[in-house]
């Protein structure tokens, strides 16, 4: 029944969105940060570009963004982020945009995070003397990262998803791989089934794992 | 401008800041200035590559047009079937019967961990396999498809959400007045989740806009981004002119949105009327896509 799978490289697709996942989630989480930095920060022209990216860019459909890296970035303008192989240039720019879309969703995490630090915990270390860049990275941030895990996590959950967007610009990850198994086979319940369970592998755990775990590290107030 | 996280700014900081704005800004013009001189080398800011969207109504009445009605008729069908869908799921979900309770929360949980793209796909082969809907019509159907199997779910868990915001006395008053229980959900509890759910409800619909264009990339649905190849090929090789309009045109259908749906949010928080309860916008919708899916 599941013979026609040994002809496709299934664990090597899921293994691409996963690798998608994981670099995009690091990207977006170094890039969503400074964001949200600029946007709490004393510069009035950091905190306009945070904003103005955040909302150009949260709605913007994630397809737009991944097919221009393609079409428009590489086709068009040449940029191949230092790749000549065609699959890596793809799965790059995939990380591209991948990184560009989801890091506006963790900048609106991260904000809503520092939100809930109370007042007296930036105002306490004003007091000491310490510089913004202080306050932000040895009080704040520590305790806003801590309140966010869980809008965090539905981000992270929300990326391994979306990385079947890099399927329209042809990087080899499970719905490509989903797409060419239906047209060659006539199993269409079985693939769809097998392919489903394997998001539902990748997706469960890490909101149980990273649920439990944001509960955990919650600062109690 | 002061904030909780700094200190009013003395002169040394003044100076210092206007240091990093002048800092920041020479870093944005050099970026601005490669990206223009590389649009420029590719020849992609000739007037002939945009006068077809800036100087002539044609583009628009022949690709724009037509592609955006596609996407506004999917995003409308499937915002209309999802919504009562998933209003009986999430109230399905909050049922005293465990043997209700139960099968629908595993379909729910099934659907949102389940990228949209799969569900489309899988709707594309299944309307080919199973029914006579005709190939032309056929990704309409299953971009339809995927979008309210997923945000059925989503918003189930915004019903759920909207109602266990509101007070516990206000469905408690209701069964001492003696009403029955789907007398309670349906005069009580429901009517007043309506209103803390629009927020979210409207940021899905953004959710869902943006999710159409996967149909366009993927499933040959003709829609707004869909248009883009045909135009970069009838314009001259305009990609990034064509992009730049049609993410344009995205952006500020959904910007309005988003922004209508957080005015509301701070209406009804004001509201003498109501109980005060209000979902966040972003609440429930945040665990998608964020945007979620797409």
């Amino acid at each position: 029944m599941f013979d026609f799978l040994d002809h496709y490289d299934l664990l090597g697709a899921f293994w691409t969105t996963v690798q998608l996942t994981v670099i995009s989630a690091i990207g977006s989480l170094i890039w969503g940060t400074v964001l949200a930095a600029m946007r709490v920060g004393p510069v009035p022209v950091m905190r306009g570009f945070g904003t103005a990216y955040v909302n150009i860019v949260r709605n913007t459909p994630l397809t737009v963004i991944i097919l221009f890296s393609s079409l428009g970035l590489n086709d068009t303008l040449g940029i191949s982020l230092g790749a000549t192989d065609f699959k890596v240039i793809g799965f790059r720019l995939a990380v591209l945009g991948l990184t560009a879309y989801t890091s506006a969703f963790v900048c609106e995490a991260l904000r809503a995070g520092i939100n809930t630090v109370p007042v007296g915990q930036a105002e306490a270390a004003r007091a000491l003397g310490l510089s913004f860049v202080q306050v932000l990275t040895l009080v704040v941030l520590p305790q806003a990262f801590r309140a966010v895990v869980g809008p965090l996590t539905n981000v992270l959950i929300a990326l391994t998803k979306n990385t079947t967007v890099a399927a329209a610009i042809g990087v080899a990850e499970a719905a490509l791989l989903m797409k060419q198994m239906i047209e060659n086979e006539a199993q269409l319940l079985l693939i769809s089934a097998v392919i489903a369970f394997g998001f539902v592998c990748l997706t469960l755990p890490t909101g149980l794992i990273l649920g439990w775990v944001g509960k955990k590290v919650a600062v109690k107030r | 401008m002061s904030s909780v996280l700094y200190d009013a700014q003395g002169p040394r900081a003044k100076r210092r800041n206007i240091l990093y704005t002048v800092g920041f800004l020479l870093v944005m013009a050099a970026v601005l200035w490669w990206v223009i001189s590389g649009l420029n080398d590719k020849d992609q800011l000739a007037w002939e590559k945009w006068k077809p969207f800036l100087g002539g109504t044609e583009a628009w009445s022949t690709y724009i047009w037509p592609g955006l009605k596609n996407t506004l008729e999917a995003a409308a069908l499937s915002m209309i079937i999802a919504l009562p869908l998933g209003a009986v799921l999430g109230i399905a979900r909050l049922s005293e019967h465990a043997w209700v309770r139960v099968p629908v929360a595993i379909v729910v949980e099934f659907f949102r961990a389940i990228p949209v793209l799969v569900l489309m796909i899988f709707g594309l082969a299944l309307f080919a396999e199973y029914t006579t809907v005709g190939s032309d019509d056929r990704p309409l159907y299953a971009v339809v498809t995927g979008l309210v199997l997923y945000n059925a779910s989503v918003l189930a868990e915004i019903v759920r959400a909207g109602i266990q915001s509101l007070p516990k006395g206000q469905g408690e008053a209701a069964l001492a007045i003696g009403l029955r229980k789907n007398q309670v959900m349906r005069f009580i509890l429901l009517p007043q989740a309506v209103t803390a759910m629009l927020p979210a409800i409207i940021s899905q619909l953004v959710v869902i806009v943006k999710d159409t264009a996967l149909g366009g990339a993927v499933l040959t649905f003709p829609d707004l981004l869909a248009a883009v190849s045909p135009m970069s090929s009838y314009y001259g090789a305009n990609t990034i002119a064509s992009f730049t309009i049609v993410a344009i045109v995205f952006i500020a259908i959904n910007f309005s949105l988003t922004s209508f749906a957080s005015w509301l949010e701070k209406r009804l928080r004001r509201g003498k009327k109501s109980t005060g309860a209000v979902l966040p916008a972003a609440a429930v919708a945040g665990a998608d896509s964020t945007g979620a899916s797409a």
